[in-house]
């Protein structure tokens, strides 16, 4: 049984602000740590493997520094840790960034089991597990909030669509993106991190990829473009309602139709 | 168009594929298996091909944004029933399509009772309903539905497509969007439409710390996800003249290779914490009368009634529903307080509210320092008729 988790790592505070001439982003700090969903991933991936067998790979794309939260999946008790790292990745969108992942899982020699956390802290899009899937013409199951079975051939898993929750089964190879709270994820040992502490960490470039059409990576191969960014408009305001009692409640009643929660 | 892409090395001439494609678009020609105008990327011959020969390809490049027209709303069902984000989707998709005088365009893909689902959306002034309607649709299977709605795309080509941002809305889209090599936006706040047909999708970033602007110009469709009850319901209109078409599925087409086990529905009750609508009670709610007015507006906006520290220990409310320091600490996306103080141990668990609408009595209350909207009367006078006027509004 062969599991890849894709994890991320994300700025530790999102804390952001627009440089309001520019209209680009200041990042306050450097600070960067792995992206708290993905950390479910990892457990869920380690549980499996203590179940059924095999050997679970993170794989992750993003700059070299990305080295220091592969120690830590080291440390939590992966088998192996791959760094997708290239310049020419750089500007990826959801597009670009499933496909380069698509084929670094490829020249990993593709998975029974991929898993992703359900989100990105930072993007917040929970689009690259299911757009990973699509790449690999494999199904997947998004926002999985419990495991019901797992053998080496198929997992059962729990889904909550709209007002029910749904149980699906699939047969490897298949994708899985679990929510939070689907176990808890362990802190990293220490004693792994002693053992682990000479472990290779594998690079992958542009170059040692089977696909070099450069079209499909980075910033030409995203077909979304940022066109600006912009600190929200704050609605710190406090408001008196004032009037006769009817006057304000009606003023209530509009305030929450406008809201739409009537 | 170049959706399907054939390997020549791979393919075994098997014939297969040129067999079961349901729009006879597959031909044998000089080369091996050749792709004619019919084909509807409906994927029967990608999942057939036993050499696996047979891929989705789109071109990169600047498409001629002239063959992409019309806004296509993918209505999500809920187990039988219609989910209410689709309404607002067809309403938003009106109002954009206004500006560049496209049609409205709707598709829906299930078990059972789909068409039936379909015939509503009519009255909302949406010109075409396409129906996918197999037993193979039961449940949620994100590869299937996602055959279905790339089939209805490849042959109505629209320059939008707008899903809901929900649960299943959120793991269809991406598979979507990339079968067709194109952008997603997800979890759009606002959209707007400009006159060459891009879509301009604002969305929040970091938390919501920080709104994007996102632009997809060379590429259709433009796939965007919203979140439910974010934009404004359609409205029926007067002598609705659109059609419900049915369209053929066959038995590949709703193949999937995830199997539904079973579908419960879930009726636990939710915690305080996970509630989006609250009203608490405090000291100023005296009596039974009080307390049904307090219970009466809760539920009917749909949330849970809460209390603070005083009126559990006087007896009219339970600790499960308590907030406080000794109770719980909440952040849903409204609260209304009534006949609240406001004490620091109270306020300290629940400042964190989107929308805060404090009533009390007394002008001086601490729960008017934390407030977004403070009402100085008595809760006895202002509920009542609000509840008044929810009511009238829910049977109108």
């Amino acid at each position: 049984m062969k599991i890849i988790v894709c994890i991320k790592q994300v700025p530790a505070t999102m804390k952001v602000e627009v440089d309001a001439e520019s209209g680009t982003l200041k990042r306050i700090g450097q600070n960067a740590k792995t992206n708290p969903y993905d950390l479910y991933a990892i457990e869920a991936a380690l549980r499996i493997r203590e179940q059924v067998g095999g050997s679970v790979t993170a794989l992750t794309m993003g700059p070299q520094q990305t080295e220091e939260m592969m120690r830590d999946a080291y440390m939590m008790g992966v088998d192996e840790a791959v760094v997708m790292s290239d310049p020419k990745f750089a500007g990826s969108d959801v597009l670009a960034t499933s496909f380069t992942l698509f084929q670094g899982i490829r020249l990993l020699g593709g998975a029974d089991l991929i898993i992703c956390g359900k989100q990105t802290t930072d993007g917040d899009t929970a689009q690259i597990g299911p757009a990973i899937a699509e790449h690999m013409g494999i199904p997947h199951v998004a926002w999985v909030s419990n495991i019901e079975r797992v053998t080496t051939d198929l997992i059962s898993v729990i889904q909550k669509t709209g007002s029910f929750i749904q149980e699906s089964e699939m047969k490897f190879p298949c994708l899985i993106t679990v929510d939070k709270d689907i176990f808890v994820p362990r802190l990293p040992s220490y004693r792994l991190g002693l053992a682990t502490a000479n472990k290779n960490i594998r690079f992958i470039s542009f170059k040692d990829l089977s696909d070099k059409n450069m079209t499909r990576y980075g910033l030409i191969g995203s077909p979304t473009k940022v066109e600006k960014m912009f600190q929200p408009e704050s609605s710190d305001g406090q408001e008196y309602i004032n009037g006769t009692s009817i006057e304000k409640a009606d003023s209530i009643f509009e305030l929450l139709k406008n809201q739409k929660i009537i | 168009m170049n959706f399907i892409h054939f390997d020549v090395n791979k393919c075994i001439l098997c014939r297969e594929c040129i067999e079961k494609c349901p729009f006879n678009a597959l031909c044998m020609g000089k080369n091996g298996i050749e792709v004619n105008d019919a084909c509807r990327m409906c994927s029967v011959c990608v999942k057939v091909c036993s050499a696996e020969a047979i891929s989705f390809e789109q071109k990169a490049g600047v498409v001629d944004k002239s063959e992409w027209n019309g806004i296509l709303v993918y209505i999500e069902q809920d187990h039988g029933d219609i989910h209410p984000v689709a309404f607002e989707l067809i309403g938003e998709a009106h109002r954009l399509a206004a500006i560049v005088g496209f049609d409205v365009y709707a598709v829906i893909v299930g078990a059972d009772g789909t068409e039936n689902n379909a015939e509503k959306l009519i009255a909302y002034g949406v010109k075409k309903v396409f129906v996918y309607e197999h037993k193979g649709f039961y449940g949620f299977k994100a590869d299937c539905y996602t055959d279905a709605v790339s089939d209805c795309i490849a042959m109505l080509k629209p320059s939008v497509v707008l899903i809901g941002a929900t649960s299943v809305g959120r793991s269809l889209s991406p598979r979507l969007s990339t079968r067709f090599h194109t952008g997603l936006t997800a979890d759009c706040t606002k959209l707007l439409m400009s006159e060459n047909t891009d879509l301009i999708q604002i969305r929040p970033a970091f938390g919501g710390n920080i709104m994007a602007q996102i632009l997809v110009e060379d590429s259709r469709p433009q796939f965007a996800t919203v979140r439910y009850k974010v934009m404004e319901r359609a409205e029926k209109i007067e002598n609705p003249v659109g059609e419900v078409v049915r369209c053929n599925v066959t038995d590949y087409l709703a193949q999937s290779r995830i199997k539904v086990c079973g579908i419960k529905s879930i009726h636990r009750k939710k915690m305080i914490e996970e509630e989006e609508i609250l009203v608490v009670a405090g000291r100023g709610v005296k009596d039974e009368k009080g307390l049904n007015l307090v219970k009466g507006l809760a539920e009917n906006l749909g949330g849970q009634l809460c209390f603070t520290r005083p009126m559990i220990e006087s007896g009219l409310g339970d600790t499960a529903h308590q907030i406080g320091l000794s109770g719980r600490t909440v952040k849903p996306k409204l609260i209304i307080t009534c006949g609240v103080s406001g004490a620091i141990q109270f306020s300290s668990c629940m400042n964190g509210s989107e929308c805060i609408i404090a009533i009390n009595n007394d002008p001086n209350s601490q729960i008017f320092n934390i407030a977004h909207y403070c009402i100085v009367d008595n809760l006895y006078e202002i509920v009542p008729r609000l509840l008044e006027r929810i009511q009238t509004q829910k049977e109108a």
